[in-house]
This record gives C-alpha cells, structure tokens and sequence, in this order.
C-alpha cells in the first residue's frame, strides 16, 4: 500500500495530538528532563530563553545542532526548533537533523523583512506566531501546520497573550455571523486568501491547532489561556527562569489539563516559590516589542 | 451503553466527534468519578508519558487498570496502544502502562515526525474496504502473545511487515489514529463488535 509523509494532515495531525499539553522551552539535556518528568508534551530546544535573548540582545539565531541533538538523544517525547522569520536554510538544517516541529519564530532576529519560509517546501511541519485572524491565514497560506498566538515573549506578563487571543476569537466569531458576500471585503481587510477566511466562517476555528505563547508564567496564565480557547500553552522563560522549576513544570501541566476546575489550579498553584520576574510588556519600548515582528 | 474517552491529554475531541458519528453520545473522563460512570473507554492518541503522569497525580491510573482487567471494554489508538501494552520498549525509563493486551509495543518505532506518513490500512476484520490510517511518530507491535488477534499490518521502511492493529477479547489498539480522519470503520467496529 502506498505511503505518504508530509501531507497536510500527518503535519496538522501531529498538532492534534499535542492538544491540551504543555511546551516548554530548554536550553539543556537537565532541563528537557525536568520538562518530560512533569509530564510536557514536546520541548522547544533553543540556546537562550527569551527572556535571556532580551536582557543580553544581539542576534538571536538557530541553536547549535550538537545541542538539538543531544536533546533529541535525551527524551522520549518530541522535539521542537526555532528558525528565524524567513531563514529557509536554518529551516532545511532543523529537518535534516529530524526535529519534529519547527518554530519560525519572532523571538529569533527575522532574517527576511518581507517574506515568511515557504513551509510547503517541507516535509516537517512548522508552528507560527500571528497577532491576530489574518496574520494566522497567511501563515497557514504559507504551509504552517499549526498557530500560536504570539504574547510577548520572555516578559512574563500574560497581557499580549491575552489580547491575540481575544483578537483572534474575536475575528473568528465575527466571520461566523457574516453573510456570504460580505466574506470578500472580510478577506480582503484581513489581507488573507479568501478561501482560508471562508473555511474559518463556516467552521467557526481555525483549520489548523491554536497554542498560545508569550508571557505565561503561572498555572493560573495557563488556564487562562486555556478557558480562552487555546488547544494548549507554550512556556518560555516562564519554568526555568523561576524559583522552581520542576514543581512549576508539573504545576502547569496540571492546570493545562483541569483548566476548568479552580480548586485544582489553586492547589496547583500551592508552594511554587518565586515566578520569573517579568517586565510590564507596556515598559518596552516599542522596538523591542518581538509580536511585532511578522508581516 | 456510557462510552467515556481518556480527556487529560490528546486529541479526545476527535475521538469524541467519532462516536458522535456513529450515533454514540461519549463522556470526557478524567477522574475516578468520572470513570465509574462508563462502561467502555477510549484512550487518544497523545503523548504517553503525559498522560501516565497525569493519571497518576489525579489517582484515575489503578482504576482504569483495574476497569481493565477486569473486563471494560477499550479501545486505544497510538498512545492508546502504548497504554494498553503488557510490554513497552524504547520508552521513558519505567514508563508504565495500563496493560491488559499481551503484546510488546515499540514507542516511536516508524520514527521522527518527519517520517510520519498516512497510508491505506487492508484490516478485513474491521472493514472490508482499506481504512485511511495517519501514523504519527507511531508505535508498531513487534511481539504477539497467542491470545491475540492481529487485525492489521503495514510495511515499514526497513521492507519488513509491522502488526498496527491488533484485537485481544474487550481490547482494541491501533498505532494509527484514525479518529484525525472522517473514516469511521474503527470505532464503528469497536462500538458494534468489541462492546458486545
């Protein structure tokens, strides 16, 4: 019988079964065993948190491929990598060494001021950021596999989060109500195909999985996020830039999964220790704003 | 009859949009409680360690194993077949399962995301027509006890055929997820044939 790989639904499929977990990002073998003992769903394998890429600036790249791989070594569950906005060879490099999503990511230095990769080019699947329903079409438009709604990564402060959430719900609920021929200029003002934006009328979600990311710091962010309508969380800085990171880890795995149920977060939320310190996202000035970034 | 599907992980609502399908009406289960309330149990695809975590911290672990044991009829795709293993192989170290099928399941065995793939599954036994199968980072069986019956196999990209469905009494597994499709023929027969 034949076989194939890479179509869109082994790609999007993979994202399925991510549903309801937690991502977390590791710059280590320790850590990404810390984030498979707490019970994450994949690690994000990166060099330096965002909240470190901020505090020492210059440029962000792709992490080194000896320390993917020494992660991949390292854990049954899977791996993720960032690429930069637009690096197709970083991309190429990231699926040779057989990560199992790919991240082009704002919280990386964009490499192309114009363009995003061409993800149909690839086998394996990418996860993007968007800020709000267009930005999330033209992504998919481009071949991502899967939507994160962006924050504002390494701050702490779940306020973006929460804002590209509200938008992208927003705008979806919004295409649900309109009439057919009203579906065009809806298309046209959000700059995205039109038979992306028709797809999401009629379905009322994206056709493809929505994480949120950028700023989740706490069990209670996470569920948060969760009773917002995401499918699941990334954690950045959030874990490992906190008192305690192991009992944090598993915190928020909890809390992930009975987001609905507040006396299990709350205990969850018990003798954590210190939470990363965070900036207000409102005290960056706008340059250093990464949810900016992508076009 | 109450079907109830694993919901601390995974793609539950898939699965519970299938039943649906089928004209079957399934409960979310995450809890003890919750469990006593059904009478079948699916187990999504998801990632296994996560979800043996989480039943362990919210103490469902020992109920569904013993549920199991003791006659509930379930069903498991790809995590689902892990979970429903006697025996696991290239997993976390002491990962645990709930057992009950007498077969030795490889995690991971077709390999990486990017060898993940979607292929045209011949089971006879489930349908008579080739089910639409996703694999995904998908477990295959790489040992078969005697009392187990193999529904499906594939070949992998060593040239080699895999066992990916197999069926032990009130146990169903499958390495494939069929629930990410709009092929219905596995819950279909799991509903009308393995809950009888």
């Amino acid at each position: 019988m034949a076989q194939e790989s890479g179509t869109s639904r082994v790609k999007r499929g993979m994202a399925e079964i991510l549903k309801g977990g937690v991502i977390m990002d590791v710059v280590n073998v320790e850590q990404a065993k810390i984030a498979e003992d707490a019970g994450a769903v994949a690690v994000m394998a990166l060099e330096r948190v965002p909240a470190d890429i901020r505090a020492q600036g210059g440029v962000a790249r792709m992490s080194d491929p000896d320390m993917i791989a020494a992660i991949q070594a390292a854990v049954s569950i899977p791996v993720m990598a960032k690429a930069r906005i637009g690096h197709f060879v970083e991309a190429q490099i990231l699926q040779s060494l057989g990560v199992d999503y790919i991240d082009e990511s704002e919280v990386l230095t964009p490499t192309d001021y114009t363009n995003h990769i061409n993800k149909w080019d690839f086998t394996v699947p990418f996860v993007c950021g968007a800020t709000n329903l267009g930005e999330a079409l033209r992504r998919i438009n481009e071949g991502a596999a899967m939507i994160r709604s962006k924050g504002e990564a390494g701050t702490g402060d779940v306020s973006n989060a929460m804002t590209h959430m509200r938008q992208i719900g927003g705008e979806i609920r919004r295409l649900t109500s309109m009439r057919e021929d009203e579906l065009y200029v809806a298309a046209k003002e959000m700059q995205a195909p039109y038979d992306l934006v028709k797809e999401v009328a009629a379905n009322g979600k994206l056709p493809v999985v929505l994480f949120t990311a950028g700023g989740i710091a706490t069990p209670a962010d996470a569920a948060l996020m969760m009773q917002m309508g995401a499918d699941g969380v990334f954690i950045g800085s959030g874990i490992f830039k906190s008192g305690d990171p192991k009992s944090r880890a598993s915190a928020c795995v909890k809390a992930t999964t009975f987001y609905n149920d507040p006396k299990i977060v709350g205990d969850a939320s018990r003798g954590l220790g210190e939470a990363m310190v965070g900036i207000n996202v409102a005290d960056l000035p706008a340059p250093h704003r990464l949810s900016e970034r992508g076009w | 009859m109450r079907v109830g599907v694993l919901a601390l992980q995974g793609d539950f609502r898939e699965h519970l949009n299938a039943l649906t399908q089928c004209g079957v009406q399934g409960v979310e289960v995450r809890t003890p409680a919750e469990l006593e309330k059904v009478d079948a149990l699916i187990i999504p695809g998801g990632e296994s360690t996560t979800i043996v975590s989480l039943a362990k911290t919210f103490e469902v672990f020992e109920p569904i194993k013993r549920r199991i044991a003791s006659g509930m009829p379930t069903y498991g795709s790809c995590a689902g077949m892990i979970m429903l293993a006697d025996h696991i192989v290239a997993a976390k170290d002491g990962q645990e399962t709930f057992g009950g099928i007498d077969i030795t399941v490889r995690r991971n065995a077709f390999g990486r995301q990017v060898d993940s793939f979607e292929a045209e599954v011949l089971a006879p036994e489930i349908s008579a027509s080739p089910i639409c199968a996703i694999f995904i980072r998908a477990p295959w069986v790489e040992k078969v006890g005697q009392d187990v019956q193999v529904l499906a196999s594939i070949e992998g990209s060593d040239g080699q055929s895999h066992v990916v469905a197999v069926r032990q009494g009130h146990l169903l597994a499958t390495a494939f997820h069929p629930e990410i499709t709009d092929d219905y023929s596995v819950h279909r027969y799991f509903l009308e044939k393995v809950c009888r």
